[in-house]
């Protein structure tokens, strides 16, 4: 029994379903992130804990209580919404402001609160702009202050950072998470982004169309994906179609080893390795021979796309500091056995 | 080269309407300003002398001034009306899926497509001793009611037809409203009464003050209703220039009563404009 749960909470648009069946409990202030691609039914369920959609089916309990059909008004959760939605005619003070005097908080409490919110999110020197005199981060901050000023039990963001361009997404990354750190506030974070998902919370939750189809720790989500989906929807994942025998799978003439438990001698099966979990070496040297077709440089990283008789494989190396190997040369892959998880084809690949 | 055309094109694209308004409003305008000068005699008609004496009379004559007060009057409590009307008949519109926010967008901009005379004359059936309002009085027995030739069947009718000048401006205004500005209020813990007054209305002030400014003039200025509904003795500005043109034939005194109503509502329409733009400029920059 979590301090937030959901129990079967659905929601239908006529014959649809935007959200199927979910039930999830989140425990005190722990950070919990809904990952899944656009359309799958996160926002609906952040805003069926919020209040603002009313569930198809379902219950919501907070701490013990009941609140499913309560109104948003009486739930006292904060929420940052995607387009922040701040108030524009009210200053950064005034927008902070705004939820202590609806708790009819005295006036002089009301400052010192305001300000110790504004200084958390570092934006103290900008209390008497307008939101419209702001950068998109800072807005960004201004709406997570609103929502953490109220001392909400449970903060709730919807895709926060999508707003914002890549670096300044990554440094609000890190400020977020560190903010929540601070306070403690147990947070349900929307994202798309499964990078996001892995680097900022304590358990990620994918889902897809609709239903849950993981809970797990961002490292276990990682190495251990439950569905297909799951495994090349968070991170890259080389996906070879073979056949299962003692050891390893047959593919492109090779026997290339992995782990394989419960599968049977002789049947269809597919090899899953990360691309950074394969190295390369001279070719004979590995367990499988090919041809570099393409190399892309990420900075930190080095991505090549290998052409070989199993299939097109993805290698990531590190920056080593020296340029590694080119297009249209020949090298050989290696990797351990423990490494690569064999699974039935659309099957469960975790062991 | 190009910077000499660049210069002239503006000018030559404006001056069409320039002309046109030149023709048909300032000239009549200079006109009817400089008869409002001449002496007028019930024997021999327009003198060409000039005088003052008709602007004394107006500012004297509380027959007059009487007129001017009840104009002003009407068209405030008007303005009034289609305001605390028509923006929470813009609020719902905005907040209606299709297809029933289009529905009844044509239902509230429909009527402009009809004649104000026509409509006035509907008024008229409807607000008669005999019309259907005083049926259904009597039917519920509470015997006739005079609303025809009052100051209330103006008002009815006037609000009718200056509707959609209000519910128009504030339903613009909400459309550039996120929805999701208002839920954030619901959720920081306030009522959905509290939401409305504290987030949703101050980013819909310049709508429903430009609105109302526009309200105002056309009301102030409506001819055909006060002159349909307000019968022979009820009069507003409009019928009663008409009048003094039509009936009593005194050009000069007319054009002065004109010029008069068009400086009172110039001054309290500039007025207001400055209030509506001093706080646009403040909640929107
Ligand atoms: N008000 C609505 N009416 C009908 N369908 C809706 C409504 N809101 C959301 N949906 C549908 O529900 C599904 C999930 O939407 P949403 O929760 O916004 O997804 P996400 O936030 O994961 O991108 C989508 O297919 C969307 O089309
Ligand atoms: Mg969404």
């Amino acid at each position: 029994m979590g301090f937030l749960t959901l129990d079967g909470l659905t929601k239908r648009y006529g014959e649809a379903a935007a959200v199927s069946d979910v039930s999830l409990g989140v425990a005190k202030g722990e950070f919990i992130s809904l990952l899944g691609p656009s359309g799958c039914g996160k926002t609906t369920t952040l805003q069926m804990i919020a209040g603002l959609v009313e569930p198809s089916a379902g219950r919501i309990t907070l701490d013990g209580r009941d609140i499913t059909h309560e109104k948003p008004d009486r739930r006292g959760l904060g929420i940052v919404f995607q387009s922040y939605a701040l108030f524009p005619h009210m200053t950064v003070a005034q927008n902070v402001s705004f939820g202590l005097e609806m708790r009819k908080v005295p006036r002089a409490e009301r400052d010192t609160r305001v300000k110790q919110a504004l200084a958390l999110v570092q934006l103290a020197a900008l209390a008497d702009r307008y939101p419209r005199q702001l950068s998109g981060g800072q807005r960004q901050r201004v709406a997570v202050a609103r929502a953490l000023v109220i001392d909400p039990p449970v903060l709730l963001l919807d895709e926060p950072l999508s707003n914002l361009d890549a670096k300044l997404r990554e440094e609000m990354q890190f400020e977020l998470r560190g903010i929540q750190r601070r306070v403690g506030t147990t947070t349900i974070m929307v994202t798309h982004d499964q990078s996001e998902a892995l680097s900022m919370s304590d358990r990620v939750v994918v889902m897809e169309q609709g239903r849950i189809m993981q809970v797990d720790a961002p490292y276990r989500l990682y190495e251990s994906p439950a569905t297909p989906f799951i495994s090349t929807f968070v991170g890259k994942m080389n996906r070879l179609p073979g056949v299962w025998r003692q050891g390893g799978i047959e593919a492109g003439g090779r026997l290339l080893p992995c782990d394989g438990a419960g599968l049977a001698e002789g049947a269809a099966a597919v090899l899953a390795i990360r691309p950074e979990k394969i190295g390369l070496t001279a070719p004979g040297g590995g367990v499988i021979d090919g041809c570099i077709k393409a190399r892309f440089f990420l900075g930190s990283a080095w991505f090549f796309t290998v052409e070989t008789s199993a299939g097109l494989v993805g290698v990531s190396l590190p920056n080593a500091g020296a340029e590694p190997a080119c297009e249209g040369e020949a090298v050989g892959l290696a990797w351990s056995s423990a490494s690569a998880k064999a699974g039935r084809p659309e099957g469960v690949l975790s062991a | 080269m190009s910077s000499a055309r660049a210069g002239t094109t503006p000018w030559l694209l404006a001056a069409p309407g320039a002309l046109l308004f030149t023709a048909l409003v300032l000239v009549p305008l200079v006109l009817t300003f400089v008869l409002s000068f001449h002496v007028y005699d019930t024997a021999s008609g327009v003198k060409d002398e000039t005088t003052l004496a008709h602007y004394a009379t107006i500012l004297t004559d509380s027959y007059f001034l009487n007129i001017f007060w009840r104009t002003l009057r009407l068209a405030a409590l008007t303005t009034m009306l289609c305001a605390t009307i028509g923006a929470p008949e813009a609020y719902i519109l905005s907040r209606m899926g299709e297809p029933w926010r289009s529905i009844f967008l044509l239902a509230i901009i429909g009527p402009l497509l009809v004649s104000v005379v026509v409509r006035a004359f509907g008024w008229s059936m409807l607000l008669g001793p005999t019309g259907l309002v005083n049926e259904v009085f009597r039917a519920l027995g509470l015997g006739t009611v005079k609303i025809l030739y009052t100051e209330t069947a103006i008002v009815i009718a006037l609000v009718h037809v200056m509707l959609p000048f209000m519910v128009i401006p504030v339903w613009t205004s909400l459309q550039k409203l996120d929805p999701m500005v208002e839920a954030a209020a619901w959720t920081l813990g306030a009522s959905r009464f509290t939401a409305l007054r504290r987030v949703v209305l101050p980013q819909v002030t310049t709508g429903l003050l430009s609105g109302s400014l526009v309200v105002f003039g056309l009301s102030a200025s409506a001819f055909a209703i006060p002159a349909l509904l307000g019968g022979r003795r009820l009069k507003m500005a409009a019928t009663l220039v008409y009048d003094e043109y039509m009936h009593e034939l005194n050009w000069p005194l007319g054009a002065a009563i004109a010029i008069l109503v068009l400086v009172i509502n110039l001054v309290i329409m500039l007025a207001y404009q400055r209030v509506v733009e001093a706080r646009a400029r403040r909640t929107l920059g």
